[in-house]
């Protein structure tokens, strides 16, 4: 993967996510002295990037606090706006494989989010990495959604195991891993159906997968990630809640970042759940994935 | 997640009892609480504004009718401006042609679920009387003709196949032509999802519009979609002139407030909603529905309306004070299956009960409700009061009076103990000043 090529994507998907967020905000900056109505600015262009009322009252709270306290001018509020924000968010660190064998990562989420395309994407990036990458189409439900993840396999050039649609998704994963074993892959991704948090039956197949698949590797998975399409309103924090419920959630994919959506109920999850974003989608191309930065997230949410 | 609208407002206005008019301080503190309610439920921070500036202007001074507590009147003022802001009742039906094929393309965002809607309106236009016939025009997902093809399949309905190797035009093109040789009255375009700031790809959908001229350019939209709704939609609708939209995965829970924001950005009508993966999962669209959804709670007004024609006030009262007690018992609950059933169709009722806005239509059986009040009306009054005393004995007695049978008769009795464990926590929650939303879910009810 060019380096270069990476960077620009960056720039790009976080700069579309600048240049909205920063309406409210840009006028702000010059301001010298803030006063409600730059506070009122201020907490349209947060609701805005969907972080949601509370988040957002929250951060303007301090945010009052503090400027009664020291003279803030529009600088000094996009760093204290920055703080707050940071502050919250606890550092989790990246879940340790396994010491030998396989480590097997779970992509799950509610439907159409783009969690095929973003194992298509994690297969790719492996695999330029230099590891033995394997996905499993475990999602026998949805319509050609095997020969979708097909199609992302050949292009990443890796390994696939699937069954027919309609099979029953805990097999395909026991099968699939014990194949991986077998192989001596070092990766495992599993693309899992679509599948809305408020359905019990389907939140239950996914912890039985995750049972299964511990069955066959010990502390398997070891990556859940939820996928969270960056459009997703406060729902998506209701999301995080019940799919952490069927299985450990280890991490987030924020997809589809390259549109004008900027993905903020994202901020909601990290600091509520402790599950923070890895990855960022940027379009429908093998490349188009970015490991998250933090900072720099944050940094573009403030313009 | 926030407690209801209603349950929050009772809380504002508690403080304020007896007041005869809607004063400043009790519309500001309620307006706030609305404020939060909205924006929760992703209704646009510029459609929130507009919305809240319109209620304050009604509410203002207004004086408060004797059957409401000024809450409820509020509340009442917001859900018929939601309605109107969603176009007030009466679901929109699709533009035909005078001279067939009439065409309907589908466009919108990546995953928005473009393809199961082209299938699900298919096969109901099919069930209408009408010949649809699809044509899959996505040549840039993987798989994405493979999978209208296979749906179109399952679900009877006729596509047009092709190896995907010409542009989206040149396919569309041929695809109507086949339709109209076929004798098909209907041709529905699945084209690829798209964002609104792709001029390449916008471009594209604006040449399939010139070509053909389509009746109805439908947007689908994802109801869990938050505050980008307006830009997407507004985006969309410039570019095309959209006639409508469809808005999909409401069997989720998600409020819906993406809904308001594409009605406010492009004026057109919602026309259908997607409730399910399966082709079957395909309603028309009801504002009245999605606004007690978006305010997170049933139909309170209509439901006090109609309760009022059917409860004494005494009754509710002596209810108020059981459920408070915790000395609900069964015959408590089949007097309350009793009004439920006097208060008209199910359906109509049953979203009205707060809470209960979950269970949907499909869960409920009308015999299932008359099993239960033959089983209790069965019973001794002893028997109803202290449902524990029900051994094997009396429980075949039970059966034989209801003409039921010992298995239906424990059923219920473990749901009732379900639902009086539920109203405990419920009771306590509220002592909090907890409670979540959605918690009064009846287990009974469900399938
Ligand atoms: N623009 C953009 N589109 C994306 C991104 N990720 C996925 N998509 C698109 O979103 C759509 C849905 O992606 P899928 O990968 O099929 O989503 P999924 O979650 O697997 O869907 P189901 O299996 O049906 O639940 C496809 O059209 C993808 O090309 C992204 O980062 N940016
Ligand atoms: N639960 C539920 N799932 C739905 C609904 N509508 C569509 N889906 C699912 O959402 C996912 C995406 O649907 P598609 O029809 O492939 O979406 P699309 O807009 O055609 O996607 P692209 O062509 O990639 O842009 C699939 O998993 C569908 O099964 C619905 O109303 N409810
Ligand atoms: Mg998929
Ligand atoms: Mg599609």
């Amino acid at each position: 993967m060019a380096f270069a090529s990476l960077r620009k994507k960056l720039a790009q998907g976080l700069s579309r996510t600048r240049e909205s967020i920063s309406t409210g905000f840009q006028s702000m900056l010059g301001r010298k002295k803030i006063d409600e109505e730059s506070l009122e600015d201020l907490e349209a262009a947060m609701l805005s990037a969907d972080i949601g009322p509370l988040l957002t009252e929250q951060v303007l709270d301090e945010v009052r606090t503090r400027a009664r306290k020291e003279a803030v001018d529009g600088e000094g509020l996009r760093s204290i706006i920055k703080d707050v924000l940071m502050n919250g968010l606890p550092d989790v660190p990246e879940p340790a494989g396994p010491p030998s064998g396989p480590r097997v990562c779970f992509v799950v989420g509610i439907n159409g989010g783009g969690k095929t395309t973003s194992v298509g994407k994690l297969a790719a990036r492996h695999r330029a990495a230099g590891r033995k990458v394997m996905v499993v189409a475990a999602d026998t439900f949805r319509t050609a959604a095997i020969e979708q993840l097909e199609t992302w396999a050949t292009r990443a050039d890796v390994d696939l195991v699937k069954r027919d649609h309609g099979a029953d998704p805990s097999s395909v994963v026991f099968d699939a891993l014990e194949a991986a074993k077998a192989r001596g892959n070092d990766l495992v991704l599993v693309d899992t159906a679509g599948r809305l948090h408020t359905k019990s039956n389907l939140m239950n197949e996914l912890g039985k997968l995750a049972r299964v698949a511990a069955r066959v590797i010990p502390d398997a998975p070891h990556d859940v990630l939820l996928v969270v399409d960056a459009t997703t309103g406060q729902n998506g924090l209701t999301q995080a809640k019940e799919f952490s419920r069927a299985a450990a959630l280890t991490g987030v994919v924020l997809t589809k970042l390259d549109g004008t959506a900027k993905g903020g109920v994202a901020l909601s999850i990290h600091r509520e759940l402790g599950v923070p974003i890895r990855y960022v989608g940027v379009g429908e191309q093998v490349d188009d994935l970015l490991e998250f930065d933090r900072p720099g997230f944050v940094d573009s949410l403030l313009g | 997640m926030l407690d209801n609208l209603s349950e929050r407002l009772q809380g504002v206005f508690k403080k304020l009892r007896g007041q005869g008019r809607v004063s400043e301080a009790v519309l500001k503190e309620s307006l706030r609480e609305i404020r939060m309610a909205l924006l929760e439920a992703d209704v646009n921070i510029a459609v929130v504004k507009e919305l809240l500036s319109k209620v304050r202007e009604q509410a203002l001074g207004q004086e408060v009718l004797q059957s409401l507590s000024p809450g409820q009147q509020v509340i009442k003022i917001v859900r018929d401006e939601l309605l109107t802001l969603l176009g007030g009742e009466g679901a929109a039906k699709l533009d035909f042609a005078s001279k067939p094929p009439t065409v309907v393309m589908m466009v919108g965002l990546q995953g928005s679920g473009k393809t199961t809607s082209t299938v699900k309106l298919g096969k109901l236009l099919k069930k209408q009387g009408r010949y649809p016939y699809l044509i899959p025009a996505d040549i840039y997902r993987p798989a994405a003709i493979e999978q209208l093809v296979r749906l179109a399949e399952t679900a009877g309905l006729k596509a047009y196949e092709h190896d995907g190797s010409r542009t989206p035009l040149e396919i569309a093109r041929d695809g109507v032509v086949a339709a109209r040789k076929s004798g098909f009255d209907t041709v529905l375009i699945d084209t690829a999802g798209r964002l609104h700031i792709d001029d390449t790809l916008m471009a594209e959908l604006d040449g399939l519009k010139a070509e053909f001229g389509p009746q109805e350019i439908l947007f689908v939209a994802d109801s869990m979609t938050g505050q980008d709704a307006v830009r997407s939609a507004g985006e969309f609708h410039k570019a095309l002139g959209l006639t409508g939209a469809v808005l999909t995965k409401l069997d989720g829970d998600s409020r819906g407030g993406a809904a308001l924001s594409i009605r406010h950005v492009t004026g057109v009508p919602i026309k259908f909603v997607g409730t399910g993966e399966r082709p079957d999962d395909f309603e028309t669209f009801h504002p009245d529905r999605l606004v007690s959804r978006i305010l997170g709670m049933g139909d309170v007004i209509s439901l006090i309306e109609k309760a009022e024609e059917t409860i004494d006030e005494k009754e509710a009262v002596k209810l108020e004070q059981k459920l408070r007690k915790n000395t609900f018992d069964l015959e408590d609950f089949r007097d309350q299956l009793k009004m439920v059933r006097k208060m008209g169709p199910l359906s109509s009722v049953v979203g009205m009960l707060p809470g209960m806005g979950a269970v949907k239509e499909a869960d409920l059986d009308t015999g299932a409700l008359v099993r239960v009040i033959a089983i209790v009306d069965s019973m001794t009054p002893k028997e109803r009061q202290y449902p524990q005393i029900l051994n094997g004995k009396r429980k075949k007695r039970v059966a034989r009076g209801s003409g039921q049978s010992v298995q239906e008769i424990n059923r219920l009795l473990k749901q009732f103990a379900q639902i009086k464990k539920m109203m405990k926590t419920l009771q306590t929650q509220k002592k909090r000043g907890g409670g979540r939303r959605g918690g009064g879910k009846l287990p009974f009810f469900r399938k």
